[in-house]
């Protein structure tokens, strides 16, 4: 096999990892902001589940999590798992996991918020919806945009266990390549993509950070 | 006119009974300072009226809006009901301590976006009135700065036009010059004397002693949630009680 179809196979599976990458993100971050809502509501019950969900999806490995994902609707429901759910199952799983860590990183984000932001805008008249969307949440935004920085960076590099589902991504690909030719190149390939990926990721974040950087 | 009443105002953190028995009246017009020693509870009684915490006793009024009351059937008190709370709340504003600008938004923004987003005034228009609110302040120049950007009297002066921006008929300050090197107090200081010279009612925590003397119709001197002595600045400097006068000594020493 010859470089120029290593790299086209390759490139096949990182469009999927692109793939998982944008969903997950897509689906994650608004989901995150629900239960970090949960998380902080004072419902007790709904607090509760809230925490031992998000204690659940950051105590166990997200391959696990994968799995039982995918084989939950023939345990739990007796339904056959045709072949499309595969992809459906790690985008579901996946968002299902790292909404637990964006939940987290908001809900930190919005407590760290000083009391007086809040007071002004009370006496101001603001309502709770304005308080939050006007003036809390932008600043939420700028205070949280390097921890979802390090979760997006890792999300990256996490694309690659589908692969527990059989999901055909890039570093399965490259894994594929590597023991049918009997070389570890295009394991290295793969190292270089996923660089690259993340120096791109990396990049549009601190493009962010930056058009964020006029107030402090 | 009766802008506010104060009656046997209570309140308490827990168990801790912070307020005990304070009733304040004001008339339209009127600047009322209260001084008193840290943690006498000067700071909670603005925050009860300006309903930043529920009071556990007594009644609240308003320009002669009732907001709340002792209830003797429920034996709590009992609030009005939202609606007429937001329509009370459009009579006042509070300059805080510590400001608490929006540091996302320019000086500008700061002033018109309750303007528009609350009173609902158009934005051209709410503009060139903040503009002219913020032009009377000094702060011509700072329309387009944000508020790091600011000297502390800066941002001070910014918060009370904020406030003003609204047409409050009663302006509470919160000792809006503690957080204030001394020459960026007379600057702050300043400002509020011209709102008194406008006849604007203004309830003003303070440990200004001079300033306090010079511009007030009525001094409330408060000490362990209680107030100990009020009157004119002439009663209270002239004539005081024997615990004012050792916080006097103290400040003017
Ligand atoms: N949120 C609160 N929870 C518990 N205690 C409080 C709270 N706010 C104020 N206190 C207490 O109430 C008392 C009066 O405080 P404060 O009104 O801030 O006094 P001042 O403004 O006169 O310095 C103090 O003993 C203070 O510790
Ligand atoms: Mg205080």
């Amino acid at each position: 096999m010859n470089f120029t179809v290593m790299l086209a196979q390759l490139a096949g599976g990182m469009v999927k990892s692109v793939e998982i990458f944008v969903l997950t993100l897509l689906f994650s971050l608004p989901l995150g902001l629900v239960i970090a809502f949960g998380r902080m509501t004072k419902n007790g019950l709904i607090c509760n589940i809230t925490k031992i969900y998000i204690s659940i999806m950051r105590g166990t490995p997200l391959m696990l999590q994968l799995i039982v994902v995918y084989f939950a609707p023939y345990y739990v429901f007796g339904m056959r798992i045709g072949s499309a759910y595969r992809f459906i199952a790690v985008i579901l799983a996946f968002s299902l996991n790292y909404a637990a860590y964006f939940a987290e990183i908001y809900r930190s984000g919005i407590q760290s918020m000083p009391v007086g932001q809040y007071e002004a805008a009370y006496i101001l008249g603001f309502s709770k919806t304005q308080t939050f969307t006007r003036i809390i949440m932008p600043q939420v935004i700028k205070r949280i945009l390097p921890p979802v920085t390090n979760e997006t960076i890792t999300l990256v590099k996490d694309t690659s266990l589908a692969f527990a589902l059989a999901e055909v991504e890039m570093f399965t690909t490259a894994k594929q390549i590597a023991a049918k030719e009997t070389t570890i190149m295009p394991l290295m390939v793969a190292g270089v993509f996923y660089f690259i990926f993340n120096y791109i990721v990396a990049w549009t974040m601190e493009y962010f950070e930056k058009r964020l950087d006029y107030y402090r | 006119m009766e802008y506010l009443k104060v009656e046997h105002l209570n309140k308490k953190f827990g168990d801790l009974e912070v307020i005990k028995d304070i009733s304040i009246s004001v008339e339209q017009g009127e600047v009322v300072s209260i001084i008193g020693p840290s943690g006498s509870g000067k700071s909670t009684v603005l925050r009860c009226i300006t309903m930043l915490e529920k009071i556990n006793g007594g009644s609240l009024y308003i320009l002669g809006e009732k907001v709340c009351a002792d209830d003797k059937d429920a034996g709590k008190v009992v609030y009005s009901d939202k609606e007429k709370l937001k329509k009370i709340k459009k009579n006042f504003g509070l300059v805080f301590q510590q400001f608490h600008l929006f540091p996302h938004f320019t000086v500008l923004r700061n002033v018109t976006e309750a303007m528009i987003h609350v009173a609902g005034i158009p934005k051209e228009q709410a503009e060139k009135e903040a503009k002219e609110v913020l032009s009377k302040l000094g702060l011509a120049e700072k329309y387009d700065a944000y508020p790091y950007q600011l000297s502390g009297g800066q941002q001070q002066r910014v918060s009370i036009a904020r406030a003003l921006a609204l047409k409050p008929k009663i302006l509470f300050f919160d000792e809006p010059t503690s957080a204030l090197d001394p020459e960026l107090t007379v600057e702050v200081l300043k400002v509020i004397k011209d709102l008194a010279k406008q006849k604007m009612t203004m309830i003003i925590v303070t440990h200004e002693m001079e300033f306090a003397r010079q511009l007030s119709d009525r001094i409330i001197f408060m000490e362990k949630g209680v107030i100990r002595q009020q009157g004119t600045p002439e009663e209270l400097f002239e004539n005081p009680d024997e615990r004012v006068k050792e916080f006097i000594g103290k400040l003017t020493m």
